[in-house]
């Protein structure tokens, strides 16, 4: 019994748009958050304006030495509204949302301002808890940043906040280390992700390429064993975690996050 | 004929062999691993708050020595947290897992009302250490939530992959001995963390 060729081919064909639908959902689910979260511009976010352009700039700067420095990925975010979540939850789901820091060692840190709310939080990733411990960010927040936020002056607060947080991180000499290469993780794991569609689309393109020719020439195909047999290798990538390449979400400036978590250490403040 | 029977068994072939690699056969087994994964993370930060409490008993001695009820009951809700094991492969078990949630519950408990008595020391409260520690645990509580969220997420993931299409044929087959994870149960009373206020 000879199956047919068509529903092998159909099979194949419904198959292949199944699980690129199955993908195309879990990146859409990935992507789309219950919180409206704001997009990673740039090392200092301020949705919600209360940071003049002077010192925005002058943060900017030491933001970008640290990283050209470290690796390490230190952004500032204000926002307008924490949109009913308490701000732990919030500052986790945002920094999961921009991946900051390495992926391999998860060396970010995000400092959450939500002058709405009147709460404040430093947020750490999973490599850098033992440095930036909670301890820390949180005498950090209550000598630095909450004092000045109490007299209205956000800019000031912030710019003590970063230094502080500046000088924990790099009084430890093994995260200063000079770092020439440039990150490209991010793009090589949507190329990676993409190969395997590709090469299974090629493949299946000569299939047909083929089963066209034989119709016309069954003779030549009896003395030869046909081509060899190729097994997408790929398949691994379909059915596990869906967003990793893509949420990285580069913008303008060319500065996006590495891939990094956080794991909800830090500390919280209000005034 | 031959020519094109042998064409169409090499359709066959890759067409079983990408729908093999590229229909979700490793998909089980992959999630899996990932939820054990989230549970060793909620074991580790589940430790690394009984790792804190000796200190903290401690620093609490040094100043109200007098509350020997709520410093013995920390010790003991501890002793008993750790010996409450639950092994990956024990994932399945949700008894088990009511266990293991039970003790850090009463942990729980006794923790907070640790932190309660201490208000009553102003002296205990501006320690340097124990402001330390406060924070420290403020932080480990709020790993706990965080680690106990990508284990439900992770399990959610795994035991939707056993019962929804295409994974299903696998799971029914191949997988058959896989079993659903067990997820966190809310507690009766709303758990919260020790609430720490100046």
């Amino acid at each position: 019994m000879v199956p047919p060729s068509f529903l092998s081919a159909r099979a194949n064909g419904w198959c292949w748009s199944g699980c690129a639908g199955v993908i195309v959902f879990s990146l859409l689910v990935g992507l789309a958050h219950a919180l409206d979260l704001p997009a990673l511009t740039g090392r200092v976010v301020d949705q919600a304006n209360v940071i003049p352009a002077a010192s925005r700039s002058a943060i900017e700067g030491k933001l970008k030495q640290l990283e050209e420095k470290s690796g390490i990925q230190l952004v500032v975010a204000t926002v307008s509204s924490l949109q009913g979540q308490d701000v732990e939850t919030f500052a986790n789901e945002l920094f999961r949302h921009w991946k900051l820091g390495e992926s391999n060692k998860n060396n970010g840190v995000l400092l959450l301002v939500a002058p709405r709310e009147r709460k404040v939080r430093i947020e750490v990733g999973y490599g850098l808890e033992g440095t930036l411990t909670d301890a820390l960010s949180n005498v950090i927040i209550t000598g630095a940043i909450v004092p000045r936020f109490k007299a209205n002056d956000y800019a000031g607060g912030i710019e003590r906040g970063v230094d502080g947080i500046l000088s924990v991180l790099t009084t430890d000499a093994a995260e200063w280390q000079q770092r020439p290469r440039i990150r490209t993780d991010d793009r090589q794991t949507l190329i990676d992700q993409l190969a395997p569609l590709i090469f299974l689309g090629l493949l299946i393109f000569i299939l047909r390429f083929m089963m066209g020719h034989a119709r016309g020439r069954a003779s030549a195909w009896t003395g030869r064993a046909g081509p060899p047999i190729f097994i997408p290798y790929g398949g691994s990538q379909w059915g596990g975690s869906s967003g990793s390449g893509w949420g990285g979400g580069a913008s303008g400036g060319g500065f996006a996050g590495g891939g990094g978590s956080s794991g909800g250490g830090g500390a919280s403040g209000s005034w | 004929m031959t020519g094109t029977f042998r064409l169409r068994t090499l359709i066959a072939v890759v067409g079983v062999g990408s729908f093999l690699a590229g229909c979700g056969y490793n998909t089980i087994p992959t999630l899996e691993e990932q939820a054990k994964a989230r549970w060793g993370d909620v074991q580790n930060q589940y430790q690394r708050r009984a790792d804190l409490i000796p200190n903290l008993v401690a620093t609490v001695q040094g100043y109200a020595k007098q509350e020997k009820d709520v410093l013995t009951s920390v010790v003991e809700a501890r002793a008993k947290a750790t010996q409450v094991k639950v092994d990956a492969s024990q994932l399945s078990d949700p008894d088990k897992l009511k266990q293991f949630q039970d003790a850090q519950n009463q942990l729980s408990g006794a923790l907070g009302r640790l932190l309660a008595i201490t208000e009553n020391y102003p002296d205990l409260k501006s320690n340097a250490n124990f402001l330390a520690l406060q924070s420290q645990l403020e932080g480990t509580e709020n790993r706990i939530s965080v680690a106990r969220r990508d284990y439900i997420e992770a399990v959610r993931a795994y035991n939707t992959s056993l019962r929804t299409f295409p994974t299903l044929i696998w799971a029914k087959t191949v997988f058959s001995g896989s079993k659903p994870m067990a997820e966190f149960t809310a507690a009766e009373n709303a758990q919260s963390p020790p609430q720490v206020k100046f």
